[in-house]
């Protein structure tokens, strides 16, 4: 079983007009058991900029504990909170410098840039940077939510049809994964909100 | 493995350093205790530190290890490993990216797909990076390290592209395709291939037009015509069979387009579009996207539409403030 595979985990980003979604599954297992229903894989770095992590879960805490302590540093220096593309490159060279003995998690970034224009991008462990206009995918799910979100996604979406589409887009690739699953969670940020949603899911 | 790329910082010259310097076979575990690590704070397991250098009094409040790698996870790795699970795979550039020299300067191409195992992870990424106005290099192999090699988002000046910029500022003249070249391979060798990057470097200076290849130990050869990646066998086909010398800038594009697409139909490692960029004496031209030869033509024009919505358990909702931008009216202060 390959190291990614320990906990499980799916999280999947998409760029709508003016807005994007980031969305993640709920499971924390140890293998094939499963530990807890309610993990928190996206967290918030600041009110537009929101990263989500998978692999394995303890890397996911540290990591995520680390980039929070940079991003506060930068808001003291700066005054003013970081650019998402500038936090992609952050995180990118905080997971380069263990390259040759990396964090075991594959970041997702999304935020809203300039003049609210939606960013994302994954990278793999070792900080290889993969933007991308429409969506991006990561976890043990990754294939199959390749496959759903190449089929789902369409260019410039609202708010609501954005949601629809990421949340079947998640739900039906983690149906045929084991490792994840157990509901979703889901956060829509738009100029104006952030709404965040939990999805009801299968529970097996 | 001659792991000597560590921040000695300012106590370069400790006894230490000698001692090192004699043990050459270390662990990259040892290394790591014996490294000066200023930012202490960030690591809570750095339990048995056998040295201190005296720079701890930075820790704390200065950004973490300034450049070089950090070796603290790889205890922790190798027990996973030796626990049964596999180590992750990396993003790679499976890849076809050539060069030539035509008549005025260098010509360089490259697909736009980044594979992650079997699984296209990409379809449409940038790998010609810029190094100088002048010079351009494509990479293959892992991603991280061609970015890493070529990039300048570490600010730790083994950096080539930011070297070459300091160095540019020092002498006051642009920079030559030879001092890329000897910076790459001399980064690349001194980690002994472990910095799994293939690069084809090619630009025009003062000396005229070059191009070079540069493999991920640390050799390097000098050529008219250049191929590197998995499909560099079926790029390096199309070369062979219709490369001349003082070829015009058309000429040379479309050969460049046609070794690209032949490395894209042919190798399962490459495939989406051609980027090529045109480098001339003072002039670039980087053509993104400059052929798409695999457009999708599958997609149904009424899109998807669920019957069934989703069920939402909980809902959440944010208000965002407005930004808020303040601007300085009147006069400051009189001390």
């Amino acid at each position: 079983m390959s190291i990614f595979e320990y906990n499980g985990s799916a999280v999947v980003a998409m760029v709508g007009k003016n807005c994007f979604a980031i969305a993640s599954d709920r499971r924390l297992g140890v293998q094939l058991q499963t530990i807890a229903t309610d993990f928190q894989r996206i967290s918030k770095i600041h009110d537009r900029v929101f990263i989500a992590l998978s692999g394995l879960a303890t890397d996911v805490q540290t990591l995520y504990q680390r980039l929070v302590f940079r991003h506060k540093l930068y808001q003291l220096r700066e005054e003013r909170d970081m650019k998402p593309e500038t936090f992609a490159s952050l995180v990118s060279a905080i997971l380069y410098e263990k390259r040759f003995g990396p964090y075991l998690c594959q970041p997702v970034i999304a935020g809203l840039g300039e003049d609210e224009k939606p960013f994302i991008c994954t990278m793999d462990s070792i900080g290889a940077k993969e933007l991308a206009k429409d969506f991006v995918v990561s976890g043990t799910a990754s294939e199959s939510l390749y496959g759903a979100c190449e089929a789902m996604y369409k260019p410039d979406m609202e708010a609501e049809e954005l949601f629809e589409t990421i949340s079947q887009a998640l739900l039906s690739s983690v149906d045929r994964d084991c490792l994840s699953g157990w509901g979703g969670h889901v956060y829509v940020v738009t100029p104006t909100e952030i709404k965040e949603r939990i999805l009801k899911g299968r529970m097996d | 493995m001659d792991l000597l790329k560590v921040n000695w910082g300012r106590r370069k010259h400790s006894l230490f350093y000698y001692l090192f310097l004699a043990s050459k076979q270390l662990f990259p575990l040892d290394l790591y205790l014996f490294s000066p690590n200023p930012f202490r704070f960030d690591q809570p397991s750095s339990s048995s530190r056998l040295f201190d250098f005296g720079r701890m009094s930075q820790a704390g409040v200065d950004v973490p290890a300034k450049g070089g790698f950090s070796f603290d996870l790889c205890k922790r790795n190798d027990m996973l490993i030796q626990k049964g699970l596999k180590a992750p795979s990396f993003l790679k550039t499976g890849t076809t990216i050539v060069g030539l020299i035509f008549k005025d300067g260098v010509i360089l191409g490259a697909d736009t797909r980044a594979t992650e195992g079997p699984i296209v992870a990409d379809k449409n990424c940038e790998k010609i990076h810029y190094m100088a106005p002048n010079i351009y290099c494509c990479g293959a192999g892992t991603a991280a390290d061609t970015e890493a090699v070529t990039g300048i988002f570490l600010s730790n000046i083994d950096m080539v592209s930011s070297q070459l910029r300091l160095h540019r500022y020092q002498t006051g003249r642009d920079s030559r395709v030879i001092t890329a070249l000897t910076l790459l391979k001399k980064h690349l060798f001194s980690y002994q291939g472990h910095v799994s990057a293939a690069l084809v470097l090619g630009g025009v200076d003062i000396t005229g037009p070059h191009l070079h290849t540069i493999y991920p130990h640390g050799s390097t050869d000098t050529l008219p015509f250049a191929t590197m990646g998995s499909g560099s066998l079926a790029a390096m086909s199309v070369f062979e069979a219709k490369y001349k010398e003082g070829l015009t800038r058309d000429e040379g594009i479309k050969l460049v387009a046609e070794a690209i697409c032949s490395g894209i139909f042919n190798d399962l490692g490459s495939g989406s579009n051609v980027d090529i960029c045109v480098i001339t004496k003072g002039h670039k031209e980087y053509l993104r996207n400059y052929m798409e030869p695999n457009p999708r033509t599958y997609v149904s024009s009424k899109g998807y539409s669920f019957t069934k919505k989703t069920e939402v358990l909980r809902t959440k909702i944010t208000p965002l403030m407005e930004r808020v931008e303040i601007t300085e009216v009147g006069e400051a202060m009189e001390e």
